[in-house]
């Protein structure tokens, strides 16, 4: 089987990789949002969405947790929105509003090509990771191309012809823009510090890279700096990291784009159907992508824990032999802290209240931004001692 | 009244940064989080009903199985809404409670009308109207909506009580005090 699979052109296995992964992260997207509700009624003391099911499902002995769990209220949302009418208002540009929701999932499902989202052990025991394509500009793909889905929201706002989508779409504008850059400065020491004096024992030909497969090898090497999660070695970055994360993908407490108690629905109202359910799974996809981003960065990727890599852990439990084992492990591992990241996200929305706009202003210009610089000039400084 | 004087203490730099308070609002969600859900599964659960609640008004028989209900009309007279419809009869003169009289011929309590207000409760001389625990009505069409009498004796049943006006009135008036 693998032999077919390994002689079928290039092409058609990037082809037939890149469909797996969208077929794989959008369904979770789509589940993100139940657990979005699920969440909201455990902290709120009720049980949340527990009695849908299908009839012709509910004689299966068992089933009765799945249903609890609302697995099927979200099938039955996604059906709702995939053959509900598609209304399109009448006082709307419909090329661009026909054109927001598209360009809202492109860049959310384009970013994964460059994240790697598993390792596998090969037979001579090298740790893979497992991506679309480990290219050299990794993390600066990520950033150039999420940062692209605010135009999603911009041509929402403005197609849309009316007063909240615009107001909307401004503040997502100013929003995404200011946090972007104490984002971007936040993630330079752990590519000064991949690239720098504790790189071990990588070649220097891999030097000068911001891949971010290369960011988890750098945390998963031996002795006590070499396998230090970097969230433990830059607390201060991955605090300024998270906090941005929070603001880019529009969650709460950064919620104010899409703040329905001052803007109906925001770049939202206008839409229904198939095209607002889009937004939504683009917006859960960002999640996915910017929690998995930080796992790389910060949470030690696949390695399931701080000292403790992918390798030593199939070495510890003896199937390292299976390429296939160590690979699901891998996978497994990774996609649990994503899940874990994700759940935090969620956790949060539904303690904190919602920052005014003029806040989500001051505290990126003035209290973030400042912060990341400091703390740039910190470790370029400690850096720079380090390898003298 | 006293003024206490309350100082406002400016925020220490750990209140400024907000964390402490993040950390201690996810510990309280949390806390929730896994916590038994407070909520009824409404159709199966039901809420327990405290005593006194005016639920829909019904009709009761006393323990002898009698209608209390003697066709007064004063419910139908006193009812705001305007809910209540009573066709009084007589008792024939063979049944073994002919001497109460009279007894409703029908008794209607339209659920669309009705606000629930228990004056007809209220009203009652005979204790024959009681607005009980029952409070979810629904149906299809508005003919279902209104409770006649033999819907209104199911839902109502029989009350526990033991006057027995009408027999000890009866007793009196056999044993020569025809007033008392």
């Amino acid at each position: 089987m693998f032999d077919f699979y390994f002689d079928l052109p290039l092409w058609i296995r990037l082809f037939v990789q890149g469909l797996a992964v969208m077929l794989v992260m959008f369904p979770i997207g789509a589940a993100c949002s139940m657990a979005e509700r699920k969440i909201a009624a455990w902290v709120q003391d009720r049980p949340g969405p527990n009695r849908t099911i299908a009839p012709i499902l509910a004689w299966i002995p068992g089933i009765g947790f799945l249903r609890k769990l609302g697995l099927f209220q979200l099938a039955a949302d996604g059906g709702k929105f995939v053959f509900k009418e598609d209304a399109v208002p009448g006082h709307v540009n419909k090329f661009y509003f026909i054109a927001a929701p598209i360009i809202a999932v492109i860049p959310a499902l384009t970013t994964v090509a460059v994240v790697p989202f598993g390792a596998y052990l090969d037979a001579a025991g090298q740790v893979i990771p497992i991506m679309l394509a480990n290219v050299d500009i990794g993390l600066l793909a990520v950033f150039a191309i999420s940062s692209l889905s605010v135009y999603a929201i911009i041509l929402a706002g403005w197609a849309s012809n009316s007063k909240y989508p615009f107001l909307g779409s401004v503040r997502a504008s100013a929003q995404l823009v200011s946090y972007e850059l104490s984002m971007t400065l936040s993630v330079l020491p752990v590519f000064l510090w991949t690239n720098g004096p504790l790189r071990g024992e990588t070649a220097d030909s891999l030097l000068g890279s911001l891949s971010l497969a290369r960011v988890v090898e750098f945390q998963s090497q031996s002795g006590f700096w070499g396998g230090l999660w970097f969230g433990f070695l830059m607390p201060l970055s991955a605090f300024i990291f998270l906090v941005s994360l929070f603001a880019e993908t529009n969650r709460q407490p950064f919620d104010t784009v899409e703040s329905e108690a001052d803007l109906v629905n925001s770049f939202g109202s206008e839409y229904g159907a198939f095209k607002w359910s889009l937004f939504y799974v683009a917006e859960y996809c960002h999640m996915l992508v910017g929690s998995a981003v930080f796992m790389l960065l910060f949470g030690g990727g696949w390695n399931p824990l701080p000292w403790v890599t992918l390798a030593d852990f199939a070495n510890l439990l003896g199937f390292a032999h299976l390429p296939l084992v160590t690979g699901i492990v891998g996978i497994g591992i990774f996609l649990g802290k994503v899940l874990a990241m994700i759940f935090f996200f969620m956790w949060v929305r539904w303690t904190l209240p919602r920052f005014r706009y003029d806040q989500v202003m001051a505290i990126g210009w003035r209290r973030l931004l400042p912060l990341s610089i400091a703390n740039l000039i910190a470790y370029v400084i400690g850096i720079a001692l380090l390898t003298k | 009244m006293a003024v206490i004087p309350v100082e406002r203490k400016p925020l220490t730099f750990a209140e400024r940064t907000y964390i402490p308070q993040i950390i201690s609002g996810l510990k309280t969600t949390l806390k929730h989080m896994v916590r038994k859900p407070i909520t009824l599964e409404y159709p199966e659960q039901r809420p327990e009903i405290p005593a006194g609640y005016r639920g829909v008004p019904t009709l009761v028989y006393d323990p002898n199985g009698r209608e209390k209900c003697v066709s007064c009309q004063l419910c139908e007279f006193v009812c705001p809404p305007k809910a209540i419809r009573i066709t009084p009869g007589e008792i024939p003169s063979d049944d073994p409670t002919a001497h109460v009289e009279k007894r409703p011929e029908e008794f209607k309590i339209d659920m669309l009308r009705c606000i629930y207000c228990g004056l007809c409760q209220e009203v009652c001389p005979e204790e024959a109207i009681w607005l009980q625990n029952q409070f979810s009505m629904s149906g299809y069409t508005r003919e279902e909506m209104v409770n006649d009498k033999k819907r209104l004796y199911e839902l109502g049943g029989t009350l526990p009580d033991a006057h027995f006006k009408w027999d000890k009135k009866k007793a009196a008036e056999e044993a020569g005090n025809g007033h008392h």
